[in-house]
């Protein structure tokens, strides 16, 4: 029976595991996924191998659901592996579609990272100061490790992708929409993201409330505030990344009374996220003196940590230049 | 490429109005400047979106002018008030690219001001040349690119 099904795969790479946990949180939903499916490959669930994978006729795989960036050899063979079984590829989440989170890594390189991970912080306990090695000789035998980059990439930089699903994680409405388009056959062009094209702002309840002329006079963190909950976050003071993000999110921040952070990443018509809400919030400032701009700029803690929050590894720049990490 | 044979390789963004018509009059009144900018005539430079600047690095710019309209001059108002908040800003997250923010200029060049354009134009291009090139490709990563 299970051979009319179609077959769907999911996995992870470089990721904290919400986007599995985005396919749980479907509830009861996930019975109809699960009754309309044949799930033949998900480490995190169940227990299948990469070997249960290769054994697979190409292509024969209907959809693979990956999540996560891409920033050791092991994700980059099993995205590869994963490629070549599947119909169809879905980048799941933030972190397969921009980078994400641990794309942040990005400001850094394999060194400053493990030197950091494996040594300095607090909690670390390595005193024979010991790192991740890709090969190691133990009793007579060769040990091998996954080799870990200086970058991190989202997936399309290492195979064809052939939708988005974005989030961090993404919304379950629109993990159901994407199934349901995917079991019917009503799929949009390939390379589309399956979500509205339209920014969050333009959903956001708290636009009315937003001044005709919007102008900061002074920037302000989450935390230095009492947020009110209905007024714009940005004529609050406080930094949001409403305007130069994908909505149809379902808002679950805003409604949390926290600014946007971006995760949904552009619409369609912008390639750049970050620096687009530069572009936006630069605009916004309320000052023309170059004393006042400088001073308004320097109050802003991580600008690019902020504005690439989710997308540095499908950036424009991709990246920190190498040379000029220390 | 050896440091002594580096030519750098400039792209400016000119407002049509103010800065082009300056760089015109800088080439009618044939004087003469380092050949070292690719100019870009933009509307305004509140036209100059943050992308196009992070192309240019992107694609081998070593060197990034913007160049208007003195405050207060601007056609459309604004426009380069925006442009210079922008910069500021950009500057900064440049820094934390990697990119040194003496790549990255904004100067006011008026339509009368050919002198000054000249000026500009060489001594960004020298700045640039005492930095070095920028090579920003080949610097991302060992992999996949």
């Amino acid at each position: 029976m299970s051979d009319l099904k179609p077959k769907v795969a999911f996995y992870w790479c470089s990721s904290c595991g919400g986007c599995e946990e985005s396919i749980v949180d479907l509830a009861e939903d996930i019975l109809k996924v699960v009754a309309a499916v044949d799930i033949v490959f998900w480490p995190v669930a169940l227990d299948f191998k990469k070997k249960d994978v290769e054994a697979m006729p190409d292509k024969s795989i209907a959809v693979s659901f990956i999540n996560g960036g891409i920033r050791m050899s092991e994700q980059e063979e099993m995205a590869q592996l994963l490629r070549r079984k599947s119909q169809i590829v879905v980048a799941h989440g933030a972190c397969a579609h921009l980078g994400g989170i641990p794309g942040l890594a990005n400001f850094w390189n394999k060194s400053t990272v493990f030197d950091k991970v494996y040594h300095t912080t607090v909690s670390t306990d390595n005193a024979k100061g010991t790192e991740p090695q890709p090969k190691t000789s133990l009793d007579g035998y060769e040990l091998t490790l996954s080799e870990f980059w200086d970058t991190v990439h989202p997936l399309d930089d290492i195979i064809d992708v052939d939708y988005y699903l974005p989030g961090c994680a993404p919304h379950r409405d629109l993990i159901i929409n994407a199934v349901t388009a995917i079991l019917e056959g009503k799929l949009p062009p390939k390379g589309s993201v399956l979500a509205p094209n339209k920014s969050c702002c333009d959903d956001c309840e708290r636009n009315d409330s937003k001044p005709d002329k919007l102008q900061i006079k002074e920037i302000k963190r989450p935390y230095e505030v009492l947020l009110d909950p209905k007024t714009c976050f940005l004529a609050q003071g406080v930094i949001c990344m409403g305007p130069a993000t994908r909505g149809g999110c379902g808002e679950r921040c805003i409604n949390g009374n926290m600014p946007c952070r971006g995760c949904m990443g552009p619409t369609d018509q912008v390639h750049d996220q970050g620096a687009k809400f530069l572009s936006a919030f630069a605009s916004i400032l309320d000052a023309n003196d170059e004393k006042d701009v400088e001073r308004l700029v320097d109050s802003i803690v991580d600008p690019a940590g902020t504005f690439y929050r989710f997308s540095l590894p499908s950036s424009i720049l991709k990246r920190k230049k190498l040379e000029a990490v220390k | 490429m050896s440091q002594e044979h580096f030519e750098p390789r400039l792209i400016g963004f000119l407002c049509n109005w103010c800065s082009y018509t300056g760089a015109d009059l800088a080439g009618t009144a044939r004087m003469i400047y380092a050949p070292n900018i690719r100019i870009i005539r933009v509307m305004c430079t509140g036209r100059v979106d943050p992308q196009f600047v992070l192309k240019a690095f992107h694609e081998g710019a070593d060197g990034v002018l913007i160049s208007g309209c003195h405050p207060g001059d601007c056609h459309y108002q604004e426009g380069n008030y925006k442009a210079m908040r922008r910069h500021k800003l950009l500057s900064k997250v440049l820094g934390q690219f990697g990119i040194e923010k003496e790549r990255f200029r904004l100067e006011w060049v008026s339509a009368s001001e050919g002198t000054k354009f000249q000026q500009v134009c060489n001594e960004f291009t020298e700045q640039i040349r005492r930095l070095g090139p920028l090579n920003l490709n080949g610097n991302r990563g060992e992999h996949h690119e």
